[in-house]
């Protein structure tokens, strides 16, 4: 089994990094997400354009050769990134760009009914944004963030690839240190799962907290740990079906 | 050396495309097995006997729920200490297939449950078998619904074929990494990462046309 | 609700003179190749209630919609209160106006819709107290004492804390009425208020804008089917047919005496 040593030294510190890198590179990818998501909703089509090309770049790209490219081949160009925000970074956009799309389709999705409304009380596209649309289409974001939360946890793991030390990182470690491999990978498994489940609990809480604070009721959900994809692929697609997505 | 260098690009070609077909192979492969498994998985959570329903449902959320970095790991690592032991291409390609059948087998399930319940009813009533139900009623109807939702997956698959060079097959991040490494260049990385953008982005135009076609 | 309490922070409510507030000149709106309003002109003075009738798809909501700038004409311009509402002079020449322009017009027209559109992620009091605090600039003290009078006034006070989806719509309606008279506008436009309602919600809102109507000063354009809530409240009633008005007067003369054939055929099949 796993020395204590080991454990002490490189396993704890890792839990405690990948769930740094998660926070980190979801604060990121929802600033991302909201910015480039409500630029696509824009009156102006060039930003729209700019906006939208953003996200088609980076939803085209791998986040692991992001990631790679970011820790390689930047530092040759002069630009040298703690390895630690170039996996924060290569995440955050990318995650963001699927983001940006849940934030279009759910702006989206508000009755052109509210819009008006806002215009007959002279509200300016600003004030209508942040006092109208967005707070009626916050709660229809969360399932598919939810979804978009999770993959980024996984995603966290391709740290390791760029000598971050995150647990999968100490994992590797320990299976080089022990020669055993089945502990370590089950546990890494595991924990990878847990963390999985709290955070959709967390995120269910979320939703029922925001949709009480627009006076609807969330409807019972079931999966064994509660997340539900929606019936086309996700994380590309998170957006293209975010009107309907949600039932 | 911060300055690009086509002749690097030159150099690294032959390999690029060699990496290309890797991941070709992987994701032709892969797709396969994600497709049939993730059917298995789908029609086995319909199971009117718990214990098939109930332990598919939760090994199928377990793999959705945890990376695939760590599952190709886990593949290649522990299975072969009690298990096949496999080439880093073939655990690659097993792994991915089985990462996304769990994906795939919710596509499937939405798709299924799109079929109305008056045509189980009416299958019912003419009294078909329940082979026969599943493979000429409502597997038809489901499938060509969800044709564009399985290939978006393919692409998702695409963008995760690169972590099976963690494992050591070649595909094409893989071996612009060794490019990279051996002549400290930056060219192959990025020719890499643009021949990502140029695939995904075409792929995912021609999925969406798809889409209009086929679901209404 | 009368000018005299209006404060220094926003536009005031002149007192109802009689002069003229709406003028359409020439305005024309197409759906495609569907000509809904053709060269139209018409004027609304200040302190008149006007309805307009005519069968469906003649045109009346789109020219309140106009007048909301939620659509924009193609030809023609409109005035409110001498302002072009769509346009801007500058240098003597007439040009599209910006943003700014319109919703300086704008101010001094409430709208109250078929389906309410109240806002479904606020109470009804901050529904009504939005508009007056972000847009007016009104304190928020300020802004809730006029929301709690209009309540009081719609006759919903004690469901002050609760959301749309609480509320029966006729109740809803009625939030929307003051939501529309909060921010104290001249003009007010009422379109198919009762359409959305079940029969036995209809008699409170109509009753909640009669109110309105003989006690305040404030102009009214009203699109409406009930005939009868028209017959109380009108100064003029517009009969409109293919985008034109082909005939107005008071409504003791339009519904008891029309001289059209069309207004004839219309009013027999609703009344």
């Amino acid at each position: 089994m796993m020395t204590s040593g080991m454990f002490t030294t490189w396993f704890l510190p890792g839990i405690w990094i990948t769930i740094q890198v998660t926070l980190y590179s979801a604060a990121l990818a929802a600033a991302v997400a909201f910015i480039i998501g409500t630029l696509r909703t824009s009156q102006l089509w060039i930003v729209r354009f700019v906006a939208g090309t953003y996200f088609e770049i980076f939803r085209g790209t791998s986040a692991l050769v992001l990631m790679f490219w970011m820790f390689f081949a930047l530092p040759l160009f002069g630009w040298q990134l703690v390895p630690m925000w170039a996996g924060v970074s290569a995440l955050g956009l990318t995650y963001g760009a699927y983001g940006s799309e849940v934030v279009r389709g759910a702006l989206a999705a508000v009755s052109p009914a509210q819009r008006e409304a806002g215009i007959a009380l002279s509200f300016t596209r600003m004030q209508r944004l942040r006092r109208i649309e967005l707070p009626q289409a916050w709660p229809e974001m969360i399932p598919p963030f939810n979804n978009l939360l999770i993959e980024l946890l996984k995603g966290t793991a391709l740290v390791s690839t760029i000598t971050v030390a995150d647990m999968l990182f100490a994992g590797n470690l320990v299976r080089l240190g022990s020669n055993e491999s089945a502990p370590i990978y089950t546990l890494l498994l595991v924990i990878y799962f847990a963390m999985a489940w709290v955070l959709t609990r967390g995120m269910r809480a979320l939703e029922r907290h925001a949709k009480r604070g627009i006076g609807q009721l969330p409807e019972k959900k079931p999966g064994l740990i509660s997340r539900k994809l929606s019936a086309r692929g996700e994380t590309d697609q998170a957006g293209s079906q975010v009107a309907g997505g949600m039932g | 050396m911060n300055k690009w260098d086509w002749s690097n690009v030159d150099d690294f070609m032959p390999r690029f495309w060699d990496g290309v077909l890797v991941t070709l192979q992987a994701l032709a492969i892969g797709s396969l097995i994600a497709f049939s498994l993730g059917l298995v998985w789908a029609i086995a959570q319909r199971s009117t006997l718990i214990w098939i329903r109930w332990p598919v449902i939760a090994v199928t959320e377990f793999i959705r729920n945890t990376p695939l970095l760590v599952q190709l790991f886990f593949l290649f690592y522990v299975v072969p200490e009690w298990g096949p032991s496999m080439s880093p291409l073939a655990t690659g390609i097993v792994g991915l297939g089985l990462h996304y059948s769990t994906y795939t087998a919710e596509v499937y399930r939405a798709g299924i449950e799109g079929v109305p319940a008056g045509q189980w009813e009416a299958a019912t009533a003419l009294s078909l078998p329940k082979t026969r139900t599943w493979t000429a009623v409502i597997l038809p109807q489901a499938i060509r619904r969800v044709i564009p939702a399985l290939g978006n997956y393919v692409i998702s698959m695409l963008k995760d074929s690169p972590m099976i060079a963690v494992i050591g097959a070649f595909e094409m991040l893989g071996e612009a990494q060794a490019y990279s490494n051996e002549t400290f260049t930056t060219e192959a990385l990025t020719v890499v990462g643009v021949a990502f953008i140029v695939i995904a982005y075409p792929a995912s135009l021609l999925l969406r046309a798809l889409e209009r076609r086929l679901v209404r | 609700m009368s000018a005299e309490n209006s404060t220094s922070k926003e536009t005031p409510n002149p007192a109802a003179d009689g002069s003229e507030l709406i003028r359409f000149d020439g305005v024309m709106k197409r759906f495609g190749s569907n000509v809904v309003l053709d060269h139209l002109d018409f004027t609304v003075s200040s302190g008149k209630h006007v309805t307009l009738i005519g069968p469906s798809g003649s045109g009346k909501t789109t020219i309140l919609r106009l007048l909301m700038t939620l659509l924009k004409p193609d030809e023609g311009t409109i005035k409110v209160g001498g302002e072009y509402l769509t346009h801007e002079e500058r240098n003597g020449k007439l040009v599209p106006a910006g943003e700014t322009h319109i919703r300086e017009v704008r101010k001094n027209i409430g709208m109250v819709f078929q389906q309410f559109n109240l806002f479904p992620n606020m109470g009804v009091l901050r529904n009504i107290t939005e508009a007056p605090v972000h847009v007016l600039g009104l304190s928020k003290d300020e802004a809730e004492e006029r929301a709690r009078e209009l309540v009081e006034l719609v006759g919903l006070t004690e469901h002050l804390d609760k959301y749309p989806s609480q509320l029966s719509g006729g109740q809803q309606q009625r939030v929307a009425i003051a939501r529309a008279l909060a921010m104290r506008p001249q003009v007010l436009l009422l379109d198919e208020v009762t359409s959305a309602l079940d029969p036995e919600l209809v008699a409170g809102v109509l009753d909640v804008l009669r109110d309105i109507a003989h006690t305040t000063d404030i102009t009214m354009l009203v699109v409406t089917h009930e005939m009868n809530f028209a017959r109380d409240i009108s100064d003029d009633v517009l009969m409109f047919d293919a985008g034109r008005v082909i005939e107005s007067g008071s409504p003791e003369k339009m519904f008891s005496d029309p001289e059209h054939e069309r207004t004839r055929e219309f009013l027999s099949a609703v009344l």
